[in-house]
């Protein structure tokens, strides 16, 4: 499995060096990642079936201590599946033949995003966690619209900032170990006072806080998915932010488990309060992007919510809806693109009656939506039916709070279909159609919509029993939760 | 092939259809097909009642899949009928059939016409959906399902802004009751660990769950019927709703989605039983929509808006029915009005169609003489609803008022003045509509025009219907037995029994009061609008101002809700957002250059001083070593 | 000859290369002349050699590793005057100066 990694960054330097490369080669590189992981399933997939978080390589690396160290299960896998089924997708979405440094950009970001969600050892991590940071700096520095070097500087050092805590917790969990061995078991076994527990989950925290991003950490976010490239939003919003779930999920909980009653309560308040207050604010943008970076804050604050609600129905609706988010968001931004770029504008009051003459787009676009606002029969439905169940189960009142969030995107995601593509035709939008080659993401997108929407129990099966074995390790082991 | 996988699958396949090549076929084919899809689950239903008359206990299962599963409590697709589905069903599918088959000539001229039956075979789709799922989570399914399909179709005519944020409305207000109907069903996980029918009722039937949890479920999900089925507070979106064609408004806003709640409450009848807290809150809600809606229906002007008002009315009767248990007299009162108010809102469709688009009554009057086949029908139907005795109507309403006067005789009084501005706000729209002299100004009389054998026939169905639908339920001092109806929904309820009936002299007070309610509209209406020849009225002043402008509902909606979460947005995007949040966190950044203003003097890039500090820094290095060694 | 190095104390020797290295030191810190910092570096590299010399014989190294040092930082100290003197020639053919605190560019 370490040509996960591997392999995207050969090709990455490859593509980097081709530099007139034909597109569709670079679209067939971007695919290697997903060819080398449903390839590997035949070997993947007891492990994947499995409870524990499996180690498939592991080398020595610096020293005793840091081993070059790879696992997976079954939340790892399907994080995996996302990247790497992404990654292609939003390579397909590039524009511009002017923008030649994006694709080995991507790519090795990939490399970086593969390594973050299979790495079994917290330096390892650690450094994945920041080598996935480099090309997203470059993207939006090179490509912003707008403002390029502010706001990729605010994002960095905002985001690196939070990694930081997190390293130092990781530096404290290694020095109190067995051998200052790094590996997750090692950390895991690591007995800590409740002090110590509060300060290295504190760490932890704030890192996948700001990279959720969990209100009020969210500053950065907004301006960044506004100005950085299309690509560079779906990137962040997509894959990137679910890092930050993944680690709470993979690193914070078995790490700081004795601080997690602690911090629960602190984290559900704010991941409610962040659902609202995306919304609110998101009812009210014109810029689409904008307004999606808001919706974008509700959504994973429901997610955040679920998680620490720490129930089945949390962990399970949680990673689905990382999917489905990770699907949906980057559907929205291609559409988005995709308007920008045939009517010069993203801006709602200035768009209008794009349906007119490009019905295909429409129904994409509106299957993007409802999956969104989570109709039944699409992808939004059943991970966010889950995770309102385990706010619930957690906490009723709660759940009457983060459940606005139903009404509340449908107000703004259907304001935004309204205003782009239905009503009056305007000049701009009267005589144009979307040339059918730009929609082929969104009918990757379209595809996960209905498919999850029909059949989630395909798409839970695949992390099932690791979730369950994931929360009795949590529970049941330390005996923190009765 | 399982008798209920086709009776979904056809809807759907119509949908598929009509949605994918169905603007590629010929012209006329595609309505066709999406007539032809709704007609034959109807023929299969209809094939089902044998199996269900001939046992009463046997009820046809269809598990298709497990949607998910989650620690052992298994969400599945699993589709059952029973004689209550049965029922619906065939309103569904036979109501449907008619409509789609109007809908043929009515959309003849409409370009997405392939577009409009596949919305309209996909709403039928989720309805099913929603009347044949064997647990909530199915029926939550239909219940958005229907929201989205509404939603599609009252923005039909999406070129139309104002369409668009009526279908936003109809969405969003329903959604409001969805998130209601999801937190009762949390609630029903949490506390009987299963969303099957088959688990959870009897469960409530055998006393599991104390009177508080029970109460809260039954409020919970009639939050939800009270979005889907426009009761107060959430009725706006109804009226709103008729921007959709026609017979969307006779199918989804008049016959079939719209009494979701009703079938709701009575598919959780053994729930509703047990709370009686919330049936009287559903009894005075019921009430409240009922009166109001009527109230407004008296003042309006636009002929469908006059139908959307009597629609939130009716229903109204029909959830005061559920508020006193009377859950066949409401499925009764369901079935009639599905009849008559198809049968009106078709009528109406025929007379806009007829008048060229145009829905303002101030604008029509002597109708009849042109469009005498729609003037009939449109007159059954009108009979029917102000409970014209022996017409479906009469019984069904005047069951209702009977089991109102046992239990609550304040709600009866309020009950008969609703029915009694029924009966004249509908004989007001009859007579302004097609008696009288005609008023229209921008067009002729002689330019309107009788609709076509398509449109007139289902007129004709639904208007035998109207006249007949009575005979589905006859009461006890006719029959002195159980109602057809009765007798065939006792085996689904759990709890519930049909309630004794009273003396024969009762009887007749409750009816003579009936039929003077229908005659008091007809004549109040009579001499007001014939006699006097009184033109529609234009909102004066007064109360009829209040009543023509809704009662302020939805100004006062905007004001209270919808402009302060505006501001809301507007303010925590300008004040929180950007200038606290983002101002505060990267105002750390000015801080650091000031500091560094006075760092940079240190490094001015002049050798000397470099190695002066570092020689500095070993020579104290040097000395700590000394002083602490 | 031996027996008059042995007749100073070792700490006559470092006394002695203390007050080179610190005249050094004082005149790499304080002279802004170019040519002489780079005498003054090679009188603190020397003093570094007195010492090395004078410990290897006084620690009666027989294999006298001290002494291959002085080699070692005698042969580096006359490159480094080679590319230092070249580099203050170049220094001086651009701007006419040898004096060092005209050279701030570092700190751009």
């Amino acid at each position: 499995m370490e040509l996960l990694i591997i392999a995207p960054i050969v090709l990455a330097l490859v593509s980097a060096l081709g530099s007139k490369w034909n597109k569709w080669i670079t679209w067939i590189f971007s695919m290697a990642g997903l060819v080398v992981l449903l390839g590997n399933w035949g070997s993947l997939a007891p492990l994947v079936k499995g409870a524990e978080f499996a180690t498939l390589v592991d080398y020595p690396w610096l020293g005793e201590t840091v081993h070059f160290q790879l696992g997976i299960d079954g939340i790892s896998f399907f994080l995996l599946l996302l990247t790497n089924m992404l990654i292609p997708v939003i390579v397909l979405s590039i524009n511009s033949d002017k923008r030649l440094a994006l694709i080995p950009l991507i790519l090795f970001m990939q490399a970086g995003l593969n390594g973050v969600f299979m790495a079994q050892d917290g330096l390892l991590f650690y450094l994945f966690w920041e080598l996935a940071m480099i090309p997203i700096y470059f993207i939006t520095l090179m490509y912003s619209e707008r403002d390029a070097f502010a706001t990729t500087i605010r994002f960095f050092v905002y985001t690196f900032i939070g990694s930081l805590a997190m390293l130092a917790s990781l530096i404290f969990l290694g020095s109190k170990s067995l051998n200052g061995s790094f590996a997750y078991t090692d950390l895991y076994n690591v007995q800590l006072s409740f002090a110590e527990s509060i300060w290295v989950g504190a760490g932890f925290l704030l890192a996948f806080a700001v990279k959720i991003p969990l209100f009020p950490f969210h500053v950065w976010q907004p301006n960044t998915y506004t100005y950085a490239p299309a690509q560079g939003s779906m990137l962040l919003s997509g894959i990137m932010l679910k890092m930050g779930l993944y680690g709470v999920l993979r690193w914070y909980f078995p790490m700081a488990t004795e601080s997690i009653d602690f911090y629960q309560p602190i984290i559900m308040t704010l991941a409610v309060i962040g659902v609202i207050y995306g919304a609110i604010i998101a009812m009210r943008q014109d810029d689409m992007k904008r307004m999606i970076a808001y919706s974008s804050i509700s959504h994973v604050g429901l997610i955040a919510a679920g998680l620490f609600a720490l129930n089945s129905s949390g962990f399970q609706g949680g990673l689905l809806q990382m999917f489905v988010h990770g699907i949906n968001v980057v559907g929205l931004f291609v559409a988005v693109n995709i308007i920008e770029r045939n009517f010069g504008t993203r801006n709602l009051n200035e768009l209008g009656g794009i349906a007119q003459k490009n019905k295909l787009f429409t129904v994409l676009f509106f299957l993007v939506i409802i999956g969104t606002v989570a109709a039944p029969l699409t992808n939004g439905f059943p991970g966010e039916f889950l995770l309102l169940k385990s706010i619930f189960d957690y906490q009723a009142t709660y759940a009457v709070f983060a459940g606005l969030t139903i009404i509340f995107c449908a107000v703004y995601m259907l304001r935004m279909f309204q205003f782009s593509m239905l009503g009056e035709c305007n000049t701009e939008t009267e005589n144009k159609t979307i040339p059918i080659a730009q929609l082929i993401p969104l009918f990757v997108v379209a595809f996960f919509v209905i498919s999850i929407g029909f059949f989630p129990q395909w798409y839970l099966d695949l992390f099932q029993n690791s979730s369950a074995g994931l929360l009795n390790m949590i529970s049941n082991v330390k005996g923190v939760l009765s | 092939m399982n008798p209920i996988a086709l009776i979904l699958l056809f809807p759907l396949l119509g949908f598929a259809l009509n949605g994918t090549i169905g603007h590629k076929l010929p012209k006329g084919i595609a309505p066709w097909i999406g007539t032809l899809f709704i007609f034959l689950p109807f023929v299969i239903t209809l094939g089902q009642w044998d199996i269900l008359s001939n046992d009463v206990e046997a009820t046809i299962k269809w598990d298709a899949y497990t949607f998910f599963n989650l620690d052992g409590i298994i969400f599945k697709a699993a589709f059952t009928l029973d004689r209550l589905s049965i029922w619906m069903t065939l309103i569904i599918t036979g109501i449907g059939t008619l409509i789609h088959l109007y809908s043929i000539s009515y959309m003849d001229h409409d370009p997405n016409a392939a577009k409009f039956f596949s919305f309209l075979n996909f709403f039928v789709f989720n309805m099913l959906l929603l009347v044949l799922g064997a647990n909530f989570l199915m029926l939550f399914f239909g219940w958005e399902g229907v929201g989205l399909c509404s939603y599609l179709l009252i923005g039909f005519w999406y070129q139309n802004a104002s369409y668009g944020k009526a279908a936003r409305k109809a969405f969003i207000m329903n959604r409001i009751g969805d998130l209601g109907l999801l937190l009762g069903m949390f609630l029903i996980i949490k506390n009987y660990g299963s969303l099957e029918y088959s688990d959870v009722l009897p469960a409530i039937a055998q006393g599991t769950g104390g009177s508080v949890l029970l109460t809260s479920i039954a409020i919970l999900l009639f939050i939800g019927a009270m979005g889907k089925s426009a009761q107060i507070p959430l009725f706006t979106w109804l009226p709103d709703a008729m921007a959709g064609p026609t017979p969307v408004s006779a199918l989804i806003h008049a016959a079939t989605m719209v009494t979701a709640g009703i079938y709701l409450v009575i598919r959780c009848e053994a729930l509703y039983a047990l709370a009686p807290i919330a049936n009287e809150f559903i009894l005075w809600i019921g009430l409240a929509t009922a009166l109001i809606g009527a109230l407004i229906g008296l003042r309006q002007n636009d002929i469908k808006k006059v139908l959307a008002y009597s629609t939130v009315s009716q229903l109204g009767f029909m959830f005061v029915a559920l508020g006193v248990g009377a859950y066949t007299t409401a499925l009764f009162h369901v079935t009639t009005h599905a009849f008559f108010k198809a049968l009106l809102f078709l009528g109406a469709g025929s007379v806009i169609h007829g008048v060229h688009d145009r829905q303002d009554i101030t604008q029509m009057g002597g109708l009849k003489k042109m469009m005498p086949l729609t003037y009939i029908t449109f007159l059954i139907g009108t009979l029917a609803i102000s409970g014209f005795p022996l017409l479906s109507g009469f019984f069904s309403k005047d069951e209702i008022l009977a089991s109102v006067f046992h239990h609550n005789i304040v709600a009866y009084i309020v009950l008969v003045i609703a029915a009694l501005l029924t009966a004249t706000y509908m004989f007001r729209l009859l007579f302004l509509t097609f008696h009288g002299e005609f008023r229209g100004t921008d067009y002729a009389l002689k330019d309107v025009h009788e609709s076509n054998w398509k449109m007139t026939t289902p007129l004709v169905v639904l208007a035998v219907l109207s006249i007949l639908g009575g005979v589905l339920n006859l009461p006890h001092y006719l029959l002195h037995t159980d109602g057809f109806l009765a007798s065939w929904l006792r085996p689904t309820f759990l709890i519930f029994e049909n309630p004794a009936h009273t003396d024969i002299t009762t009887e007749i007070i409750l009816i003579g009061v009936a039929i003077s309610i229908f005659l008091f509209g007809f004549i109040y209406s009579r001499s007001r609008y014939i006699t006097k020849n009184m033109s529609p009225e234009q909102s004066t002043a007064g109360i009829e101002k209040v009543l023509s402008n809704k009662f302020y509902i939805d100004e006062f909606y905007q004001k209270a809700i919808v402009r302060p979460i505006e501001f809301l947005g507007d303010i925590l995007f300008a004040l929180v957002d950007t200038l606290l949040l983002y101002g505060l966190t990267f105002s750390v950044h000015p801080i650091l250059r000031f500091i560094g203003r006075f760092n940079r003097k240190i490094q001015n890039g002049n050798i000397e001083y470099y190695l002066l500090y570092m020689v500095g820094a070993i020579a104290l290095l040097l000395g700590l070593n000394l002083l602490f060694a | 000859m031996l027996t008059i190095f042995h007749s100073l104390e070792i700490s006559h020797y470092i006394y002695l290369s203390t007050v080179l290295f610190s005249i050094g030191l004082f005149g790499v810190l304080f002279r802004r002349n170019a040519i002489i910092l780079l005498m003054c570096i090679e009188l603190m590299l020397n003093a570094v050699n007195l010492l090395l010399a004078a410990f290897t014989e006084y620690m009666g190294d027989v294999q006298a590793n001290g002494q291959m040092f002085v080699f070692f930082i005698m042969v580096v100290a006359a490159a480094e005057a080679a590319v230092g003197l070249a580099i203050i020639v170049m220094v001086y053919r651009n701007t006419r100066k040898t004096d060092v605190s005209f050279l701030d560019q570092l700190k751009d």
